[in-house]
């Protein structure tokens, strides 16, 4: 057994830590507990007890949220506790780290919530090495081994404390894959649209789902086809829907200031070759998710998806109200008038489909806008085939989030029970006013919100465009 | 249009139609691609084929080559009947043309390799 100290990275994703941790874990066969009840969300670090420290690598290889993690040495809530714990350090880790003159080693120390002054991180380093006297040679860069001292003091914002909560001392392990998301970062995306998910989150998305290699996976609202690429990138053979012609043909107007028209190479096979992963791409297709155009037959190995909210892009499907015939011989440039898709239906629906065509074990993951003094886990719509893994919250304003929400088909589909096996909604979140509300909400007057509910036009993604 | 999408699609959700499968095809631009082979993949996807709609795809765009009509046995281990399969799932698509509904013949177009699917208002 080896206690080993987890650092997590500061996001507003707080509530995603564990549940992604938990789902490494599973993926990986590293046997873990955790008491969830225990630890306050907030707190970037966390201890766990782990077989080995092979079991916290391959916990590493996949994170997005854990920045770093260490063998733990000592941990206490004064400096004075820390040291006569170091000073007590066990035979075999002295001999295998201290006492070897042959390797090059540094001391870091690193504050959380308070700025360090340069005395004071000398003197720490001054008493470390009085009491572990390493023997070899400093190196700032890529030493063989890094010890590092790490002080919490609380989060930011609150009055910083003169004395730290709790002091860690470790050995540094492994980092998490920050470079990653430097990687697939959408700045340097060939093709993105308003929508386009950040790399950090549809990576997120990709371990929730469990995606392996050789799986299967499927957008059904595609898009630009972020949440595809991350898939790809985990070794995933991928496929997706969308009903917008513009988006998968890449035609029409850019989402990048500087451009008008979207260029020839925009689309989402490019952004696959982009990173080398053409050779996942299997398809995408024009269709309307009310319509299901599989075969049925548990196909996918997981689902993941970011639906349309009906607030940043019109929720639509095919259909009219009025009894208009279309000429066939003009199909070809025919453009299909669209019907309202609400979103209960829009939910209802993506569950249906979950539990038809997602492989027995296989995962649902997606977004679910909420606004947040009305949300209840009642909101959450169930399947009897699915069950829920796990429900995350993203505050995006005071009022208004979305959920990550990650289910697990755990039962076989069977069409001759059909009519039993349905999703449903206990409490519908999406009544009529969930729009208004929610342009409301998220800052925007009155007056101004009611047109946006109408123009269907997101405040946040306005808010969205100006960061980024 | 991969011809392992091809055999994933129905037109079943059209009103009227019973099984919609497998579709026509009836393609006016065929390429074939290059894509590294992975043979743990294929034999992943071969269960969920429906394989004679798959030898009858690749006939109607003259791509079936001497692929045996019946499944064989044992094709984990048979390298050259994965690489052919890989190569007709993977590496053959259709750029433009039409996938036909086997019921009505209502005809969904592909066009840059995008097969659009959508109905109109007064289909639905
Ligand atoms: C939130 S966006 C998804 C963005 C995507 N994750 C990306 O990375 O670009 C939702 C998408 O759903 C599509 N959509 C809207 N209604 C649809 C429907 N009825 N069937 C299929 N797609 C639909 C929209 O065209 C839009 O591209």
């Amino acid at each position: 057994m080896s206690e080993i100290l987890v650092f997590f990275t500061q996001t507003n994703i707080l509530e995603f830590k564990l549940p992604e941790l938990k789902t490494l874990a599973k993926l990986s066969s590293v046997p873990l507990t955790l008491n969830e009840n225990s630890h306050d969300k907030k707190n970037p670090f966390l201890v766990l007890d782990l077989q080995s420290e092979d079991d916290a690598k391959r916990l590493m290889k996949r994170t997005v949220l854990m920045r770093s993690m260490y063998e733990l040495w000592a941990s206490a809530k004064t400096h004075d506790d820390l040291y006569s714990q170091l000073a007590k350090c066990p035979h075999h880790l002295k001999a295998q780290y201290v006492q070897r003159p042959d390797g090059t080693f540094r001391v870091k120390v690193d504050a959380f919530g308070k700025k360090l002054q340069d005395p004071d991180r000398q003197d720490r380093l001054d008493k470390i090495l009085g009491i572990l006297p390493f023997e070899g040679k400093v190196k700032l860069n890529n030493p063989d081994q890094s010890f590092h001292l790490l002080e919490l003091y609380g989060q930011a914002g609150s009055k910083t404390p003169d004395k730290p909560l709790r002091v860690y001392f470790g050995r540094w392990l492994m980092d998490g894959q920050r470079d990653q998301i430097r990687h697939y970062h959408l700045q340097k995306r060939q093709y993105i649209g308003n929508t386009s998910m950040d790399s950090c989150l549809s990576l997120l998305m990709a371990n929730q789902a469990m995606v392996t290699e050789n799986a299967l996976v499927c957008d059904p609202f595609v898009g630009t086809g972020s949440l595809l690429v991350a898939a790809a990138g985990c070794g995933a053979y991928v496929t997706g829907t969308d009903i917008d012609y513009n988006v998968l043909h890449g035609k029409g107007k850019s989402s990048r200031y500087n451009q008008i028209w979207k260029g020839p190479d925009e689309n989402i096979r490019s952004n696959l070759r982009q990173y080398g992963l053409e050779h996942c791409y299997l398809d995408v297709m024009q269709a309307d998710f009310s319509k299901c155009i599989w075969r049925e037959q548990p196909l996918f190995d997981a689902i993941i998806t970011d639906p349309p909210y009906g607030i940043r892009e019109s929720t639509r499907k095919i259909g009219s109200d009025k009894n208009n015939l279309v000429n066939h011989e003009h199909l070809q440039n025919h453009v299909p008038s669209c019907t309202k898709y609400g979103l209960t239906d829009i939910f209802r629906d993506l569950l249906n489909f979950a539990a038809k065509f997602l492989k027995k074990g296989g995962k649902l993951v997606y977004w679910l806008p909420v606004y947040t003094p009305e949300y209840t886990v009642d909101n959450i719509p169930q399947h009897p085939c699915l069950e829920l893994v796990a429900n995350s919250e993203q505050p995006l304003s005071v009022h208004v989030s979305r959920r990550l929400i990650t289910m697990r088909k755990h039962l076989d589909y069977e069409e001759a029970r059909e009519s039993e096996l349905q999703a449903t909604v206990s409490d519908d979140h999406y009544t009529e006013s969930f729009r208004y509300r929610y342009f409301h909400s998220a800052g925007v007057p009155e007056q101004k919100a009611k047109a946006d509910a109408r123009d269907e036009q997101d405040p946040l993604d306005r808010e969205r465009k100006v960061q980024s | 249009m991969k011809l392992l999408t091809h055999n994933m699609l129905t037109s079943k959700f059209m009103k009227g139609v019973v099984k919609g499968y497998p579709l026509g095809i009836v393609a006016s631009e065929v390429k074939e691609v290059a894509v590294d082979y992975n043979p743990d993949f294929v034999c992943r996807m071969i269960p969920k084929l429906e394989w004679g709609s798959l030898c009858s795809a690749a006939d109607s765009i003259g791509k079936l080559g001497d692929l045996p009509k019946e499944l064989p046995e044992n094709i984990e281990s048979n390298q050259d009947f994965l690489k052919k399969v890989h190569h007709l799932l993977m590496e053959v698509e259709v750029i433009s043309g039409n996938l036909i509904c086997p019921e009505t013949g209502r005809k969904f177009p592909i066009n840059n390799g995008i097969p659009n699917m959508l109905l109109n208002e007064d289909e639905v």
